[in-house]
């Protein structure tokens, strides 16, 4: 699992974490590699929020090991672990100016004035809020906000950069524009960067990796590609984009039948009598294609550029399928075909 | 909307009567104590100074008076020192027998003043402590810190605690913590709290009549004073003080962090 190019910054060893009965971790590893971006991604409960507290040093693991650029970092306070955060509500100080909160962490650090005067300022041109400094928090708005605690995660050159759901509080539109200057920026100073979040739109945006968590274990890492195009089970299958998913056994080398009867032609190893899964995405739908499904509308949606259509077909099976909106939208009860290539459909 | 128009008149109605009662005394008050007439006589015959010039003039009311400030602003950083680190305790500690340290903190409401002073006063004997501003000191502190312990541990409730992670997290130890977020983001809290305290103690006048001995504070001086002569000097020292806490009370309002928000 280790990730491509470069030596792993952090490696996270069989941490697991219980609160009473609950299990919030259960024995998680992974690695994330010298400036890559890795997103935990996962819905809520699902125990990312757990393990970037332990990585940042303000919950204790039952057990495992914490480690940052080869040491271990797992017995050590927060304060000395030498990693930025910026906090779901930001978390800046409220009685302290943008330039007092952006110059905390160097404060703490004993930096001497003038460095520190160049390092504030550095940091804020960087997140373009040069000209506020004298501003107090709640006299920003919510990117404005954002970006000094992104400033202030980063002014000190942090061996890692941890991110806890920092766009939730954003309306769409500034939401897109801080994720690509999170991005941008986190790509700029070559930051080894975690970054937490439910939404997989963002997760699929900004990661050069996802680690997809549910119920305290890692569901998949893979690229982002990977993840949507090839993922591991049912789940990750399910949380991250649109999907069609059905069971079924591999009744011939390249055939699956599903268990409602109908036999799909696909790419897959998998031997003879196997149980698999089926994962075929609803953009992947043409009129032609191997597969054939006819079916009826029962719901049809107009998204501007597709249409999202609802198709009960024969065998009981229900697809979901994105077409390119062209002509009129079928409406509900009109008969539609459409067919998937083997290429398309993924088995796992 | 006629029965609309009635009920708010009522309302207004009510209200006026209850404050006019609350204000009733001070309306008694301020004239007397502006009164040209050697005893008290209400209405007052005439304007004249005598009685604040009596109490300017006279050393005894004028030492009463510091007597009083000093207790009570000794009063207040006592019962900060020990209320801020109890009501910390309180909120964020997970030790046993919380719940009846809690219940017990405000048990200085609940004791009567009376009995609370009697008891006081056996032991203080023992301990040659009567007379002594230092031991009035410790007696109000006792009565003042249940105000502090309240209106902290409702500051400490509200505070929002990831402002504390993210401060470990840039790299303050929890001292630096302390100093440079916490304490400075419970301003209003310690403002209201040690106001209270010290409105607490300078206006107390049960414990101080076992206590302070020779040495009077302004409210025993002023009971004395009501036992063995009346005139209208006790109504514009009434005035003096109630000037002063009033002025204590703005200080809490615009500083402090106002009971209202705290009571939860």
């Amino acid at each position: 699992m280790a990730a491509r190019g470069g030596s792993a910054e952090l490696l996270i060893e069989g941490v697991g974490k219980r609160f009473g009965d609950v299990v919030a971790l259960d024995h998680v590893s992974l690695s994330v590699a010298q400036g890559e971006l890795l997103t935990i991604l996962g819905p809520s409960g699902s125990g990312k929020t757990t393990l970037l507290k332990v990585v940042a040093g303000f919950e204790t693991p039952d057990g495992g090991t914490v480690k940052v650029g080869g040491t271990d970092i797992s017995a050590l306070p927060p304060a000395r672990r030498d990693i930025g955060m910026v906090f779901q509500n930001y978390a800046l100080f409220p009685h302290l100016s943008v330039k007092a909160n952006v110059a905390f962490p160097l404060e703490m650090r004993n930096v001497a004035k003038p460095e520190t005067e160049r390092r504030v300022a550095e940091a804020l041109a960087m997140v373009e809020l040069a000209g506020y400094e004298a501003r107090l928090p709640k006299q920003l708005s919510g990117g404005q906000q954002q970006r000094v605690a992104l400033a202030r995660a980063i002014v000190f050159n942090p061996r890692l950069l941890l991110l806890d759901e920092p766009f939730g509080a954003l309306d769409r539109k500034l939401r897109e524009t801080m994720q690509l200057e999170v991005r941008r920026l986190q790509r700029r100073l070559g930051l080894t960067t975690i970054f937490i979040t439910h939404d997989q739109e963002e997760a699929l945006v900004l990661s050069d990796r996802i680690a997809v968590m549910n119920k305290g274990t890692i569901q998949q890492i893979a690229t982002t590609t990977e993840i949507y195009e090839r993922p591991a089970n049912d789940f990750v299958a399910d949380f991250v984009g649109e999907s069609n998913i059905f069971h079924g056994t591999m009744s011939a080398p390249g055939a699956v039948t599903l268990d409602g009867g109908r036999t799909l032609v696909v790419r897959s190893d998998r031997q003879a009598g196997a149980k698999v899964g089926v994962l075929m995405r609803p953009e992947r739908f043409a009129s032609g294609g191997t597969n054939q499904f006819a079916g009826e509308v029962i719901e049809s949606v107009y998204l501007g550029t597709s249409f999202k259509l609802r198709l009960a077909c024969e065998g009981g099976l229900e697809l979901l399928v994105r077409q390119p909106a062209r002509g009129a939208l079928p409406a509900a009860g009109a008969k539609v075909a459409v067919g998937i290539d083997p290429e398309a459909i993924h088995v796992f | 909307m006629r029965s609309l128009h009635a009920s708010r008149l009522l309302l207004i109605g009510f209200c006026a009567l209850v404050y006019f009662f609350l204000m009733l005394p001070l309306l008694v008050v301020f004239p007397i104590s502006l009164s040209s007439a050697p005893y008290m006589q209400f209405p007052p015959p005439g304007f004249s100074w005598q009685w604040y010039e009596r109490y300017l003039d006279d050393p005894q009311w004028i030492d009463s008076t510091w007597r009083s400030l000093y207790i009570g602003g000794a009063t207040a950083i006592l019962a900060l020192a020990l209320g801020v680190p109890l009501a910390f305790s309180l909120v964020r500690g997970r030790f046993f027998g919380r719940i009846v340290v809690d219940r017990a903190a405000l048990a200085p409401i609940i004791v009567p003043h009376i009995i609370f002073a009697v008891a006081v006063y056996g032991l203080f004997a023992k301990l040659k402590l009567i007379g002594t501003w230092y031991g009035l000191v410790i007696g109000h502190t006792v009565l003042a810190l249940p105000f502090v312990v309240l209106v902290i541990t409702a500051g400490l409730r509200d505070f929002d605690r990831s402002l504390e992670q993210a401060a470990e997290g840039l790299g303050a130890s929890r001292w630096q913590t302390l100093r440079k977020i916490t304490l400075p983001l419970l301003r209003p809290s310690l403002v209201s709290a040690g106001l209270l305290a010290f409105i607490s103690s300078f206006d107390e006048v049960v414990v101080a009549l076992f206590l302070a001995g020779a040495n009077m504070t302004l409210p025993k001086k002023m009971f004395d004073n009501i036992m063995m002569e009346i005139d209208p000097t006790i109504a514009s020292v009434s005035v003096i003080q109630i000037l002063l806490v009033s002025v204590v009370l703005v200080l809490i309002g615009r500083f402090g962090r106002g009971l209202k928000d705290s009571a939860r």
